[in-house]
């Protein structure tokens, strides 16, 4: 059948800047450049272009720009080039358009309509290059009270985790990404003192010494999980859903399950690593809490058990049912979380913005009393420390960074991360691509990074006069909304601006 | 002395060392002047080796025992007592290429246009060689020969 689709990126080559020296053609795994025997030159092939950037980034002339496809369609705001381009792609296929990383539409941002304070005469600002600034953060279950006795504490503490910073790397599997991509996770979380999470796909034998480090997941396909990788973690978590996809499962293709990612996920090389959409030994709150105890008894109640969900309607009373069930962290994935593959349908309709749920939770967890009682970790869509610190006034612990740490790590975001050709090493089981990530430069970008917010959040914590993340937790007049409606004020639990 | 180190678990193919290897060894030191411009083309005295994932920027060992200057007839080839360095000397070379033949290495080669044999002279003008100064991957390095 004639495609009646264009292509999405032009490649425009600067002749006078181009030396021939073949580098784009190298750096493409999508094979978009090639070198012209008879025209002694190198050409490209423009509908193989996903728009990564590679190429042009590695040009040692410049002379590569690649941009998209002006596509010159009669413009129409129904009618949107976007939904011609998949009308005309399903028409031609018959198929579900898969799409790698977080929804690009444009649902509110509620980071952008929220502002923080800062102290200005009544408080003093605090300078935390001058004075101490605590961004220690403790994952847990924590007790109703303390009970002290002699000076010494007398009651049990549950299980806690400690961050030196509160971000985390998100779930990111072995498997999905490159052995050289969960390395480089597993050097810097232990580097920074934070954690990394093995996603579902298991730990690799050869990373065992970093499990101090990783949250392991159990997921519903339960790949990789036996009592060794569960006692060798600093945390369990439970996945339920992902907020890329909520309700919807994985799938791993065998072109992926390489020798080792076979090994590590304890299943045949080269078949597919299917994940079910739910777990199928959880139907209820008390199959969740039936899990969880299994998981703590395992492991000799040792470590936090976390649960994580995506947000969605009702996320408020689903995780008053995770923490009453016994979970000691609840992890909300909202709607602009990544995902390697999902169908953009789900992507782009499915789950409600971060912000709110996070909101919604603290909100109801405190009415209920059982705040304490669990850690709240808030994921999907965290772009930058402002966006922590606002998390964190809302009501959430600590947040876990996916994209952005891939974006550190060099994702320029293309969305073909379900081709399993990634030119950038990261999601790929392809050797040849996988060493482009070397874990010594990739470690230190990730390393950089969280030093980078680390320190921005300190500057914003100093300049609101407090000098411990604690005390930001939950802290909601610290923030003012702008350009919200009354409902949206309610739900968030803040103030307009001015007010 | 300090010697180029390849680390082919981290070597991506790109071919900069070489790109970077003919831009040093210009008249221009410019990219574009260099392979727009120049004739003679400036050749890069390192070569990217490979097979499939596997890959690694092959350059000459500068040996201790260097056959390729024990092999040269007219004393081209020359190994710098001081510094280590195997130099190769292009106004004394006659392009026989019995270095070539003599290197157990693969690390020399032709310059058809000028008839003379071009190889890694260590960019000892340089603090950091222009193939490890440009690598983009950490896939050479330039250390204390062990």
């Amino acid at each position: 059948m004639k495609s009646f689709l264009l292509p999405e990126f032009l490649v425009e080559r600067d002749e006078n800047r181009c030396i021939q020296c073949k580098v784009c053609i190298t750096q493409c795994g999508f094979e978009t450049h090639y070198f012209d025997e008879e025209l002694g030159r190198v050409m490209h092939k423009e509908e193989r272009c996903v728009g990564c950037q590679r190429c042009a980034v590695f040009c040692p002339t410049n002379a590569l720009i690649i941009r998209p496809h002006p596509w010159n369609l009669r413009p129409h705001a129904n009618w949107t080039k976007e939904r011609y381009y998949d009308l005309t792609k399903q028409a031609e296929t018959g198929g579900v358009i898969l799409v790698g990383s977080g929804t690009d539409k444009p649902h509110r941002i509620y980071w952008d309509h929220i502002v923080l304070n800062a102290s200005q005469v009544t408080n003093p600002s605090i300078d935390p290059l001058r004075e101490p600034m605590e961004l220690r953060t403790y994952l847990g279950s924590k007790p109703d009270a303390l009970e002290i006795k002699d000076g010494e504490l007398e009651t049990e503490l549950p299980p806690q985790v400690k961050l030196e910073t509160p971000i985390l790397f998100s779930a990111l599997s072995f498997g999905a990404i490159s052995y050289q991509a969960q390395e480089s996770l597993a050097r810097a979380a232990k580097e920074v003192g934070i954690l990394f999470n093995t996603g579902e796909g298991g730990l690799p034998q050869s990373l065992k010494e970093y499990g101090k480090y990783a949250i392991v997941q159990c997921a519903s396909g339960r790949f990789g999980v036996d009592l060794d990788y569960l006692e060798n973690s600093a945390m369990i978590e439970i996945k339920i859903g992902q907020g890329a996809k909520p309700g919807i499962g994985g799938h791993l293709p065998g072109e992926k399950v390489s020798e080792i990612v076979s090994r590590t996920r304890m299943i045949p090389k080269g078949t597919d690593a299917i994940s079910p959409a739910p777990q199928h030994d959880i139907y209820s709150i008390e199959d969740l809490s039936t899990l969880i105890y299994a998981l703590k008894e395992a492991t000799n109640y040792k470590k936090p058990v976390a649960v994580k969900i995506a947000a969605v309607h009702n996320s408020a009373a689903i995780a008053t049912g995770i923490v009453r069930a016994g979970a000691d962290v609840v992890v909300l994935d909202g709607l602009r979380g990544g995902t390697g593959a999902a169908p953009k349908i789900i992507r782009d309709n499915v789950g409600i913005p971060i912000e709110l749920a996070i909101a919604a939770v603290d909100t109801r967890l405190r009415e209920e009393g059982i705040r304490n009682r669990a850690s709240v970790i808030a994921a999907g869509g965290i772009r930058c420390s402002a966006d922590v610190i606002k998390a964190i006034a809302l009501g959430a612990d600590a947040v876990y960074i996916g994209t952005a740490a891939l974006v550190a790590m060099g994702c320029t975001l293309c969305q073909k991360c379900y081709t399993g050709i990634c030119n950038w090493g990261i999601c790929t089981q392809d050797p040849k691509l996988a060493k482009r990530l070397n874990p010594d430069i990739t470690t230190e970008r990730l390393v950089n990074l969280v030093k980078a917010w680390s320190n921005e959040i300190k500057e914003m914590l100093g300049g609101m006069g407090i000098n411990s993340v604690e005390s930001l937790r939950g802290n909601r007049l610290q923030l003012r909304g702008i350009g919200l409606a009354d409902w949206e004020l309610k739900v968030l639990g803040i103030k307009g601006a001015g007010e | 002395m300090k010697m180029i180190y390849p680390r082919e678990e981290v070597c991506i193919a790109c071919r900069y060392c070489e790109i970077y290897c003919a831009i040093e060894h210009s008249r221009s030191k410019d990219p574009v002047k260099t392979f727009k411009m120049e004739s003679p083309q400036p050749l890069p005295r390192i070569t990217l080796m490979e097979e499939g994932a596997l890959s690694f920027s092959l350059q000459c060992r500068h040996c201790k025992e260097p056959d390729c200057a024990y092999a040269c007839i007219t004393g081209a080839m020359y190994k710098d007592k001081e510094s280590g360095v195997v130099i190769h000397d292009p106004n004394r070379c006659i392009g026989c290429w019995t270095c070539i033949l003599a290197c157990t290495k693969g690390s020399i080669r032709r310059d058809e246009s000028k008839r003379v044999a071009v190889k890694c002279d260590l960019c000892t003008h340089l603090e950091v060689p222009a193939c490890v100064a440009n690598c983009p991957n950490g896939a050479l390095l330039y250390l204390e020969a062990v």
